[in-house]
């Protein structure tokens, strides 16, 4: 059957934009960038600290300002392995994407997990946060966590 | 429209609004309106069952603003949702804010608009995702003179000195007001002269881009005496659609948003002669011809009869009938905010809090008008007293 020609329209959205951290927020990127630490915030009303940091509880409206520094190591709540590749994404299939509870933290957050065989991931696992050299004040200044080794190996 | 029981806004805040704001970030730029309107209102969040959000769609290339605004609108746990609706986004809040309350399903409703303009890119967010068929190669954006250029042709000279009066008492009535943007002090002279944008829009007509944000608190009626001592209570409102746009029907088709969201507005509200009967006018104002050109269908006026005003001077803030005393959009946008600050500045000129720009008459009724690229209207009348 003949198919009728429809006229259709392609493009390409391009939208520049810029997001502004707040003066409070870019402390975490400035340590994060200078000094490799990674810090949360405490709720004294909640008793939760929070990462990643915000300068206002949204549980209770109180604004927010005890910095916590936070270790570098952390657990793994959860994760998923990719296998399929897309221009947005971080790196290239098959990655792992793990939701990360640092030490200290009362609250998790979505980062990459290298260096990992895929078999031995499991929610539990310590986790150690891997930081790029040429740190530029963003998020991805955590190159990703890693595998803790094994206790039994610790000690060598 | 019957409404189950009648609503007032309780509380009012926003921001002040810049042009540059890197020192807080989105929920925190939301949170100040919404802090302040909780402090007006002498409310905390535990007492607000509903949270109402709104923005222009994708201007900060941000999705669902809703959602990570929470931390600032206190919408944790809460029932709410998110409504864009182009410029008349702030109006559409308090609309639907109006109908959850009087409709018996929330006792107090917070509503939030913001716009972090510097973040996004506005012609992006109009032009380049105008209709594909007849307006994405075509429009110019925010800025049209098609209209304007028709009051030349009609009244020459006199229409451009109006609509340059118009904007000089815009930047005297911003001076005057604490929260506005720009705080200019500018002559009909500066604004004839300014640079040429599209004839005869010139840049001094064209509101800016604002950061900023408001929240209005709405609340039923035993409990808006409870909380507040000036309650000040949402008559009635109209909402118009119409066809889009400019470039499909022509400058004609333009014009009937207004006129009939006024003509509906006052039939059922029994307003004769709205010049008299309504005492102070917040209108959104994207241009200064705009404003000029709309005079005539919101207030119902004789052809002509809206460049009378101006040249008597009855629209300035101690005229018989002022129009935007707050200094207007023309001095303040922060777009999906900014419909929500005429029914805010509305209803401080009610309650008499208007402080420095505050009209020098007793205010009983206001009304408020939102727009947007949409050409849809939106009507709020407001009052002081109600019917039980």
């Amino acid at each position: 059957m003949e198919e009728t020609w429809c006229y259709q329209v392609s493009g390409k959205l391009e939208i520049p934009y810029r997001y502004f951290a707040g003066e409070f927020l870019s402390r975490f990127f400035v340590e994060l960038r200078d000094h490799k630490k990674i810090l949360g915030v405490r709720c004294p009303t909640c008793a939760v600290v929070f990462f990643p940091p915000r300068s206002i509880c949204g549980r209770c409206l109180s604004p927010l300002g005890e910095w916590v520094e936070l270790g570098d190591t952390g657990t793994l709540q959860s994760f998923t392995v990719v296998r399929y590749s897309e221009p947005t994404h971080p790196l290239q299939a098959p990655f792992v994407l793990g939701l990360i509870k640092l030490d200290g933290a009362d609250t998790g957050m979505l980062h990459l997990i290298g260096e990992a065989e895929l078999s031995a991931l499991r929610a539990g696992l310590r986790l150690r946060a891997v930081f790029k050299e040429k740190r530029e004040g963003e998020i991805l200044d955590i190159l990703y966590f890693r595998p803790e080794p094994v206790a039994k190996e610790a000690g060598r | 429209m019957s409404r189950k029981r009648n609503v007032a806004i309780v509380g009012i805040g926003q921001t002040y609004h810049k042009s540059h704001r890197p020192d807080v970030n989105q929920v925190e730029l939301v949170h100040e309106a919404v802090r302040a309107a909780l402090e007006d209102a002498r409310l905390s969040m535990k007492d607000i069952d509903c949270v109402v959000h709104g923005n222009m769609e994708l201007f900060e290339g941000i999705h669902q603003p809703d959602m990570w605004h929470v931390d600032g609108d206190g919408g944790f746990l809460k029932s709410g949702f998110r409504l864009s609706t182009g410029g008349t986004t702030g109006g559409t809040l308090v609309s639907a804010a109006d109908h959850l309350v009087a409709s018996g399903l929330f006792g107090v409703v917070l509503a939030v608009g913001f716009e972090k303009q510097e973040e996004g890119h506005t012609t992006t967010g109009i032009t380049a995702m105008a209709d594909p068929l007849w307006g994405r190669t075509l429009m110019t954006g925010a800025i049209s003179g098609v209209r304007a250029g028709l009051l030349v042709k009609e009244f020459g000279e006199r229409a451009e000195l109006a609509a340059a009066r118009l904007r000089v008492k815009a930047a005297d009535n911003a001076l005057k007001n604490p929260f506005a943007h720009l705080k200019l002090k500018i002559t009909v002279d500066d604004v004839m002269k300014s640079r040429l944008l599209a004839y005869p829009m010139r840049l001094l007509h064209m509101c800016p881009e604002s950061n900023g944000a408001c929240a209005l608190i709405l609340a039923a009626p035993e409990k808006a005496r409870e909380i507040s001592k000036k309650p000040v209570w949402i008559k009635d409102h109209v909402t118009v659609h119409m066809e889009e746009t400019f470039y499909r029907g022509g400058p004609q088709r333009i014009v009937p948003s207004m006129d009939v969201a006024a003509k509906k507005l006052y039939q059922r509200n029994g307003i004769k002669n709205p010049l008299k009967e309504i005492d102070v006018f917040e209108m959104y104002d994207p241009s200064s011809w705009w404003e000029l050109e709309w005079m005539e269908y919101f207030l119902q006026l004789k052809h002509g009869q809206n460049i009378d005003l101006v040249e008597e001077g009855a629209t300035e803030i101690g005229g018989r009938f002022p129009i935007n005393p707050s200094g207007g959009v023309v001095s303040t946008n922060p777009i999906g905010a900014t419909a929500m600050i005429r029914v805010a500045e509305a209803a401080l000129q009610v309650r008499g809090d208007a402080g420095k720009h505050q009209v020098p008459k007793e205010v009983r009724m206001a009304m408020a008008s939102s727009f947007g690229g949409t050409l849809w209207t939106i009507l709020h009348l407001l009052t002081r007293e109600v019917e039980a």
